[in-house]
């Protein structure tokens, strides 16, 4: 039962990955992203760490997949703007790196010899404790420091992220200026 | 019971299938997401490290690796808008002006 779900689990993650990453229509990318998402999510539930899975659906699939889209609907890529013109041997350059890479991966991962010290959170451990509890104490105790650095961290994306738009701002008011008159984009030009 | 090794060639797998789509996507959007799918397959990894070992530290770094590209993703589409804004077009090629 467990290989069952874990296969399919590992298919769909996989299969929505290649398809998210060959759609000419981003919306159609965010939305095999997401089946991807949630995929890993599965795989999450089957590793007993059902916390994680929570916040990565929450997290992932429902913040940054829709703030993704968001983004999407206001850039409004019209026919033309979708066209991706390659380089001339890139793909066989960039195949070629991410094939070695593949192998390297599979063959590392693969032969079962990674292995180290076993902890003390046994299964049978996490279920009396309970895994957000468990994992609660362990970010409020062992992991303070990362945890305050985290929330700086967010912070300084939610400061960034508005800076950036009166940044965009400034960039739109200035392209509207240089298609409207010529003498007001030389005025501007120096200010923008 | 699953091998650990099946967990580690999923991680894999996800990771260069990311890969592929970062180098070979000329659309800066789906290049983003493409970085998304990378750090999923390494999520995939710790956790699946984590679980095996009974050890609770490989989850909370998975904690971070998703509240960090939280914080990436924000800022990573805000600059494309600024991006856009000022070039026109998300071709990730049409960003050259270093080149000679």
């Amino acid at each position: 039962m467990e290989a069952v779900l874990f296969y399919s689990f590992a298919g769909i993650s996989v299969v929505g990955g290649v398809l998210m990453t060959t759609r000419k229509n981003p919306v159609y990318s965010a939305v095999y992203l997401v089946l991807t998402l949630v995929a890993v999510a599965g795989l999450f539930i089957l590793l007993n760490a059902q916390f994680l899975a929570a916040i990565q659906v929450a997290v992932y699939a429902g913040a940054i997949v829709v703030l993704f889209l968001f983004v999407i609907m206001l850039l409004n890529l019209k026919g033309a703007d979708l066209i991706e013109a390659r380089p001339p041997g890139l793909t066989s350059v960039a195949g070629l790196a991410v094939l070695v890479l593949l192998v390297e991966m599979v063959l590392v991962g693969g032969l079962g010899r990674l292995t180290g010290p076993l902890g003390e959170f046994t299964p049978q451990r996490l279920e009396a404790v309970g895994n957000t509890q468990a994992i609660g104490q362990a970010l409020f105790s062992k992991f303070l420091l990362p945890f305050e650095v985290i929330s700086l961290v967010l912070l300084v994306a939610m400061v960034g992220a508005v800076v950036l738009d009166s940044h965009r701002r400034a960039a739109e008011a200035g392209a509207e200026g240089a298609s409207s008159t010529p003498q007001q984009a030389v005025a501007e030009g120096p200010a923008a | 019971m699953i091998p650990l090794s099946h967990y580690l060639v999923l991680s894999g797998l996800l990771f260069g299938i990311g890969a592929a789509g970062v180098l070979l996507r000329r659309n800066a959007l789906v290049v983003l997401m493409s970085l998304e799918l990378m750090m999923n397959g390494v999520n995939v990894s710790l956790v699946a490290f984590s679980s095996y070992l009974h050890s609770l530290d490989g989850w909370i770094l998975v904690f971070f690796v998703i509240a960090v590209s939280a914080a990436e993703v924000g800022i990573g589409l805000a600059l494309l808008l600024v991006l856009f804004a000022q070039r026109g077009t998300i071709q990730v090629d049409r960003f050259n002006l270093l080149k000679w």
